[in-house]
C-alpha cells in the first residue's frame, strides 16, 4: 500500500511538471485530489488495516495529498505568471513615441520680472499701491518738486492731453497720491509698479510706453544707509548672493541726496565685460532721499519725517536677465519670444 | 560739456592725475563724464614748417612744388595739392616717416616726376571735425602765425595732443558749464585750489555814456544788462591758442572780436554777444517783448517773425538781436567791423527757453541761459572780454561799462548740524571731515559746536537747503564709505490686497489653461480707439501725438491684441493664444481725469489642440474660448452667476456671439471675428474676448465651506428631449434644475442632433440628471416621481418631447 502511495505521488508530481497551461493542471489536480482519484480510494480501504497501521498510513496519505497539493500550487502561481506575461508582452508600446501635450502659456517676461520684485519686497514688509496712468500735471510733476518751468522738465518730453492732465511719465505720482492719503503720518512703505510714457520715437532701446517700478519709505529716522542695505539686499536677491551695489551721485528734482545705483556685473563678476562695457557695474536703478519739498507737499513734517525712494526699469531688468537685445520685442506679441518665458 | 584737459590746468594744478584718472573722480564725485577723447587719432612726426618758396608744378596744374624748412638742416620740397599753400606761410608738415590718422605712413614719394619729401597738412588731415575748422582753411591747409617756431611739434600748438573730457550735466549743474565751474569741482574733489584768470584792463579817458545808453524795459526778462564799447579793433584771426582751445571744446574758429566772446563764454558760462558799434543804427539799447509780427534775421541768415513772448535787443527802432538766443544779421561782427559793443547780460531762463521752443533755435548761449547762470560773474567777464579784445584785437577799451541792474541780491545761507548730517545720512562724520569738504568746495563758513553755517556762493545755484548740504558732503566723502543698513522700526507684513492676489490667480489661469500674456500699447488710432469696447466714451486725444497711430487712448484691448495675432500671422504663427490685463481709459469732463478701467482681453486663433499620431487635431472654436471663460469664472467662484446671452455686436459674427452677464449684468462678451475684420486685420478664424475685470474681482463671493463628501449612492437618469430648434440649450437647462429641486445635483448635456431622424426646425438635446440625496439612499420611485416633473416642466414650457 505504502508502494502505491509513493507511486501514485511520483506520476502525479510528473503530470503536474508536464502541465503546461491551467486547464492540464486542473485535470491533474482532479485526477489525484478528486473524490474517485486513486488515492481517495487508498484512503477507503484503510478500514481493512490494523488499529496501530491506520494512523501511520492516515499520515502517509496525508504528506503525499499535501505534497501534492503544493506542486500543484507552484505550478498554477509559475503558469499564471506566464499567462500574465505573456498579455503584458502583448500589450507593449513605444513608449518614444510623443505623449499627448499640455497647452501652456506663461507669464510676459515683464511680469515676470515686476511679480519676482513685488514678492521680494512684499517679503520685507511693502505694499504694492497702483495708480492712475493718466495723471494730473501737478502729481506727475509740481507734486514732485518739478514746478511748471523747471528745467529738469526737459528731461522728460511727455504725452499731454491738455495743460493739466497727461500720461504719467513716472510712476512717482502713486507715491505722492499714497504720502497724500496718509495725512502725515507714517510709516510708508510702497512698491509702485506701472505703465509710463514718454515721447519718445520707438527704437532698440526706446519706447513711447514702458514700465517703472518705484519704492518708498518714509519714517522717522529713515536713513541713506538704510537705502543702500535695502537695494543691495533687493540686488542680491534678484541678481546673485555674491553681487554688490555701488551708489553714484546724481540728480532728480524729487530726491536729494540723489544717486544712481550700480550692481556689479553678473557676467563677469566685476571684472569688466562687454556686457558692463569694462566697468565691471551695471546701472539698474535711480534713487535718494526724499526731497523735503515733496515731504511737505504730500503733508509730511520734513523735520520729523525722511524717506528714501528709488526706481527702476522692468524692461532693463529684463534685458540684463535674459540678454534681451531690443526693447520692442516686449510690445510685439511674438509668440515666439513670450515663449521663450515658460520656465522655472 | 567739453573739457580740455590741458586748458583745465591753467585754473587747477593737475600734476599726478590722468585724464583717465581725473575723469574716474569727476564721475565717482558725481558728474558723469561720458567719454574721454584722446584727440590725437595716430599721428607722429608733425613739425611747423615754414614755407620758403612755391612755384607751379611743372606738370599738374593743381600742384605747387613747395621749398619747405622743417627746422632740421637743409629745406626740403614738399609738393602741396592745397590751392592756399603760399610762400611765407607758417603750416604743419608731416615730415618723411610721419604717421597720420588711420596709420597714413608718410613716404617719400614722386608726384608727377617731381620729388616729394613729406606733405603739407590741412587740419581735417589731422583728424579735426570738417565742422570746426575755420571756414578760410576749410578747403586747404591751415595756415599758422608768422611765430610759430619753425620744427615745434604742430600737434602740441593745435591742442592735438589733448584729451576732452564730455561731461553729462544734470540740470541742477549749470555751475560746470564753464572751465571755471569745472576747475572749482575738480579743485574740491582732489582738493587743490582754484586759480582765475587775471584781468588787465586799462580803459581810455572816455566815457562809455557818450557811445551808447541802455534801457531795459522788460526787467523781469533781463534784470541785469550790462555793455563796454571797444574801439578800433583790427578784425583778424585770434591767437593760435585760443583757436585750439574752442576747437578743443566743439566750437568753429571765426574771428578774434567773435573768438573773444566764444571763449568767454567757455570760460565763464557767461554768454556776451558783439555787435558792430557803428552798424547798430542808434546809440541807444532797448531791450523790450517782440511787437507781435516784429522780424528779425538772424546771423544764421534766417528771417524770423517774433511774438510777445520774446525777448528782443532793440536799437530803440528795430531788434538787432534775439536776447540770449542769436544776434542779428544787420549789426554783425564783420571784417570791416572798427568799433564794437560788447554785451554781457542775465536773462531769465524761461524767457529764453520760449523763444528756444519757438524757433528750434539752440545755441550754446540759449543753453546757458536756460539752465541758469551766476550773475554775479557777468561783470567779470565783460571785462575780461574787453581785455581781451585790447590784446587780441589791438582795440581800445573806453572808460565805463552801461549798466542797467534791477537783481536783487540775496544770499544763500544754509544752517547745519553735524548731527543732522548723520541722522540722515546713517555715517559718523566728524565735523573735521564736514569741514574739510566745505573748505575744498571753496564754501564760506563758520562752525559752533557742531553747527555749520555756510554761505553758499553764487555759482552754486542748486544749493539752497539742507539736504543740498548733505548731499554735497556726502558725494565728496564718497557714497562707498555709506554703510548698508536696513531700516528700523516698526515692521508690518507685507501683503498683495485681495484684487491683487485675484488678479494674479486669473493670469495663472489662464496660461495654464494655454494662453500667453501679451502687453500691447495703450496709444491706438482713432479709428480702433473705440472698436470693440465694452463702453465707449469721447475718444481722448494726446495734445501732440508722435504718429497718427499712436494718438487715442484705447477704450477695449481687443484691436491691439488682434494687432499681435495678425503680427505673428505675418511670420507663420499661424496658432495665436494671447491675453491682455490692461488698462481702457473712458473720458470724463474736460480737465477731468478719465475713468481707467481694467479689462480682461484675448485672442484665440488657429489649432488649439494637436496630437496628430493618435488621431486628434482640435480647431479654436467658441466652445474652446467659453470653455476657458467657463474655468475662469470657476476659479473665481462665479459659475452660477453667470449667464451666456446669444448677442449681435459691431465687428463680431452675428450669430456666434455672446454677452456675458454676472449677476444679470453684462460685464463682457465672447464672439468670433465678423468675416470683414477678420479680413482687414488679415487674420483666419478667430475668436477674442473682453470682460470687466474689476466687476469679477470685485463681485462678493462666500468663503469656501466645506460640504459632506457623498456617502450614499446616487441615481442616473437620462433623456432626450426634441424641440424646436431655436430653443437653446442653456433655457432648458435652467428649466430642468428648477424643475429638479433639492434632489437633482447635476444636469448635464451629452448630445445634441438635428437632421434626418427628426422632423424639419426640431433638434434633439440629451441630458444626463444625477439625483442625490446627502442623508440616505434614494429610492427608485422618489426618483421617478422628481424626474417625472422635469419632464412635465420642459413639456408644458417648451413643447418638448421625449425622443422615442
Amino acid at each position: 500500500m505504502k508502494e502505491r502511495l509513493q507511486q501514485l505521488q511520483q506520476e502525479a508530481l510528473e503530470k503536474i511538471e508536464q502541465a503546461n497551461d491551467l486547464k492540464a493542471l486542473n485535470d491533474v489536480r482532479v485526477a489525484y485530489l478528486g473524490k474517485k482519484s486513486p488515492i481517495t480510494e487508498v484512503l477507503r480501504g484503510m478500514g481493512a488495516l490494523s488499529p496501530e497501521e491506520r494512523p501511520i498510513m492516515g499520515a502517509l496519505v496525508n504528506d503525499v495529498r499535501e505534497a501534492i497539493q503544493r506542486a500543484l500550487e507552484a505550478k498554477q502561481a509559475t503558469l499564471e505568471q506566464e499567462e500574465v506575461e505573456k498579455k503584458l508582452a502583448s500589450e507593449a508600446i513605444d513608449v518614444t513615441l510623443p505623449g499627448r501635450p499640455i497647452r501652456r502659456g506663461n507669464h510676459h517676461p515683464l511680469t515676470r520680472v515686476i511679480e519676482e520684485i513685488e514678492d521680494l519686497f512684499i517679503g520685507m514688509g511693502y505694499t504694492i499701491a497702483e495708480g492712475p496712468e493718466v495723471e494730473q500735471d501737478y502729481y506727475n510733476f509740481e507734486a514732485l518738486n518739478l514746478p511748471k518751468g523747471h528745467p529738469a522738465r526737459d528731461m522728460q518730453d511727455s504725452f499731454y492731453i491738455t495743460e493739466e492732465i497727461l500720461l504719467r511719465t513716472h510712476t512717482s505720482p502713486v507715491q505722492a497720491r499714497t504720502m497724500e492719503k496718509h495725512e502725515g503720518r507714517g510709516p510708508v512703505k510702497i512698491i509702485c509698479p506701472g505703465k509710463v510714457y514718454r515721447r519718445d520715437n520707438d527704437d532698440a532701446t526706446h519706447s513711447h510706453q514702458f514700465t517703472q517700478i518705484e519704492g518708498l519709505v518714509v519714517d522717522e529716522n529713515v536713513r541713506m544707509s538704510d537705502l543702500k542695505g535695502t537695494l543691495r539686499e533687493f540686488a542680491r536677491k534678484m541678481f546673485g548672493e555674491d553681487r554688490d551695489i555701488r551708489f553714484r551721485p546724481s540728480f532728480f528734482p524729487f530726491t536729494e541726496p540723489s544717486v544712481e545705483v550700480d550692481v556689479s556685473c553678473a557676467n563677469c563678476g566685476g571684472h569688466g565685460c562687454n556686457v558692463c562695457k569694462g566697468t565691471g557695474w551695471i546701472e539698474i536703478l535711480g534713487a535718494g532721499m526724499v526731497h523735503p519739498n515733496v515731504l511737505e507737499m504730500a503733508g509730511f513734517d520734513s523735520k520729523k519725517y525722511t524717506g528714501f525712494a528709488f526706481g527702476m526699469g522692468p524692461e532693463r531688468i529684463a534685458m540684463l536677465k535674459y540678454g534681451i537685445d531690443d526693447i520692442r520685442h516686449f510690445y510685439q506679441n511674438d509668440i515666439r519670444f513670450l515663449q521663450q518665458f515658460n520656465r522655472v | 560739456m567739453f573739457v580740455s584737459y590741458k586748458w583745465l590746468q591753467q585754473y587747477v594744478d593737475l600734476t599726478g592725475i590722468t585724464a583717465k584718472e581725473l575723469a574716474d573722480r569727476i564721475t565717482k564725485a558725481g558728474i558723469e563724464v561720458e567719454s574721454v577723447e584722446v584727440r590725437n587719432k595716430g599721428i607722429q612726426g608733425v613739425v611747423i614748417g615754414h614755407v620758403l618758396e612755391r612755384e607751379q608744378h611743372p606738370n599738374a596744374d593743381k600742384l605747387s612744388k613747395c621749398l619747405v624748412d622743417i627746422g632740421e638742416g637743409e629745406p626740403v620740397q614738399i609738393i602741396c595739392g592745397a590751392p592756399n599753400v603760399a610762400k611765407g606761410q607758417k603750416v604743419a608738415v608731416a615730415k618723411v616717416g610721419a604717421v597720420l590718422p588711420g596709420n597714413f605712413k608718410i613716404k617719400r614719394a614722386k608726384l608727377r616726376g617731381e620729388e616729394s619729401n613729406g606733405m603739407i597738412c590741412s587740419l581735417q588731415e589731422l583728424g579735426v571735425e570738417s565742422k570746426l575748422v575755420p571756414k578760410e582753411y576749410a578747403d586747404g591747409i591751415f595756415v599758422f602765425p608768422s611765430d610759430a617756431p619753425v620744427g615745434a611739434d604742430a600737434l602740441e600748438l593745435l591742442y592735438l595732443d589733448d584729451e576732452v573730457l564730455e561731461l553729462g550735466l544734470t540740470p541742477n549743474r549749470a555751475d560746470c558749464l564753464s572751465m571755471i565751474g569745472v576747475a572749482y569741482e575738480v579743485a574740491a574733489i582732489l582738493g587743490r585750489s582754484v586759480k582765475l584768470p587775471a584781468i588787465e584792463l586799462h580803459e581810455n579817458n572816455e566815457s562809455v555814456h557818450d557811445y551808447i545808453s541802455v534801457r531795459v524795459d522788460a526787467p523781469e526778462d533781463n534784470p541785469l544788462y550790462a555793455g563796454r564799447i571797444v574801439k578800433n579793433v583790427k578784425i583778424g584771426p585770434s591767437p593760435l591758442w585760443m583757436q585750439a582751445r574752442l576747437m578743443a571744446a566743439g566750437i568753429r574758429p571765426h574771428n578774434n572780436v567773435v573768438d573773444i566772446t566764444n571763449y568767454i563764454l567757455l570760460e565763464y558760462g557767461q554768454p556776451l554777444h558783439a555787435f558792430d558799434y557803428d552798424r547798430l543804427g542808434s546809440k541807444e539799447i532797448v531791450v523790450r517783448r517782440a511787437k507781435a509780427g516784429e522780424t528779425i534775421e538772424t546771423l544764421d541768415d534766417v528771417e524770423r517773425t517774433l511774438t510777445e513772448d520774446h525777448l528782443v535787443i532793440t536799437n530803440g527802432k528795430e531788434p538787432v538781436a534775439l536776447a540770449g538766443v542769436m544776434g542779428g544779421a544787420n549789426s554783425e561782427v564783420c571784417d570791416e567791423t572798427v568799433n564794437v559793443f560788447i554785451e554781457a547780460a542775465y536773462f531769465n531762463g524761461a524767457t529764453i527757453r520760449q523763444a528756444v521752443k519757438d524757433h528750434g533755435l539752440r545755441s550754446e548761449s540759449s543753453t546757458r541761459f536756460e539752465k541758469g547762470i551766476d550773475p554775479a560773474r557777468t561783470k567779470e567777464a565783460l571785462d575780461r572780454a574787453a581785455a581781451l579784445m585790447a590784446e587780441y584785437a589791438s582795440g581800445e577799451v573806453v572808460g565805463g561799462v552801461v549798466e542797467v541792474n534791477t537783481l536783487t541780491k540775496k544770499e544763500v545761507v544754509v544752517t547745519i548740524t553735524l548731527d543732522r548730517i548723520n541722522r540722515v545720512l546713517g555715517t559718523t562724520i566728524t565735523k573735521e571731515e564736514v569741514g574739510g569738504i566745505l573748505t575744498n568746495l571753496q564754501f564760506t563758513f563758520t562752525e559752533d559746536n557742531g553747527t555749520f553755517t555756510i554761505a553758499v556762493p553764487s555759482r552754486r545755484r542748486d544749493i539752497a537747503i539742507e539736504e543740498d548740504i548733505i548731499e554735497e558732503v556726502a558725494r565728496l566723502y564718497g557714497y562707498d564709505h555709506l554703510p548698508a543698513t536696513l531700516p528700523i522700526g516698526e515692521a508690518k507684513p507685507g501683503k498683495l490686497t485681495p484684487y491683487q492676489a485675484k488678479r494674479r490667480h486669473v493670469r495663472r489661469y489662464l496660461e495654464d489653461a494655454g494662453l500667453f500674456q501679451a502687453i500691447t500699447y495703450s496709444l491706438t488710432n482713432e479709428a480702433k480707439a473705440t472698436m470693440f469696447a465694452l463702453e465707449t466714451a469721447q475718444p481722448i486725444r494726446l495734445a501732440l501725438p508722435m504718429s497718427e497711430e499712436r494718438s487715442v487712448l484705447r477704450q477695449s484691448l481687443v484691436p491691439h491684441l488682434l494687432e499681435a495675432a495678425s503680427y505673428n500671422r505675418a511670420r507663420q504663427v499661424e496658432n495665436v493664444a494671447l491675453y491682455e490685463i490692461g488698462s481702457v481709459y473712458l473720458a470724463n469732463g474736460e480737465n477731468e481725469l478719465p475713468n481707467e478701467k481694467e479689462r480682461l482681453a484675448g485672442v484665440l486663433t488657429g489649432v488649439w489642440h494637436v496630437h496628430l499620431w493618435q488621431g486628434e487635431k482640435k480647431a479654436v472654436d467658441f466652445y474652446v474660448v467659453k470653455g476657458i471663460l467657463d474655468g475662469l469664472f470657476a476659479l473665481l467662484g462665479l459659475e452660477n452667476r453667470i449667464e451666456y446671452k446669444q448677442a449681435k455686436r459691431e465687428h463680431l459674427h452675428p450669430g456666434r456671439t455672446a454677452e456675458i452677464l454676472l449677476d444679470h449684468k453684462t460685464i463682457g462678451f465672447v464672439g468670433q471675428l465678423h468675416p470683414n475684420v477678420q479680413k482687414q486685420f488679415d487674420l483666419k478664424e478667430t475668436y477674442v474676448f473682453e470682460l470687466d475685470l474689476e466687476a469679477l474681482l470685485k463681485a462678493e463671493v462666500a468663503d469656501i465651506r466645506y460640504t459632506a463628501i457623498p456617502r450614499f449612492p446616487s441615481i442616473t437618469r437620462d433623456i432626450a428631449l426634441v424641440v424646436d430648434e431655436h430653443i437653446v440649450a442653456g433655457e432648458l437647462q435652467k428649466a430642468i434644475i428648477a424643475a429638479g429641486g433639492e434632489l437633482l445635483k447635476d444636469v448635464s448635456i451629452f448630445d445634441v442632433y438635428k437632421g434626418d431622424r427628426l422632423p424639419d426646425g426640431k433638434k434633439s438635446l440629451a441630458f444626463s440628471l444625477r439625483y442625490y440625496d446627502p442623508e440616505r439612499t434614494l429610492t427608485d420611485e422618489e426618483v421617478t416621481n422628481v424626474h417625472e416633473q422635469v419632464i412635465k416642466a420642459v413639456e408644458q414650457q417648451f413643447g418638448a418631447t421625449l425622443r422615442g
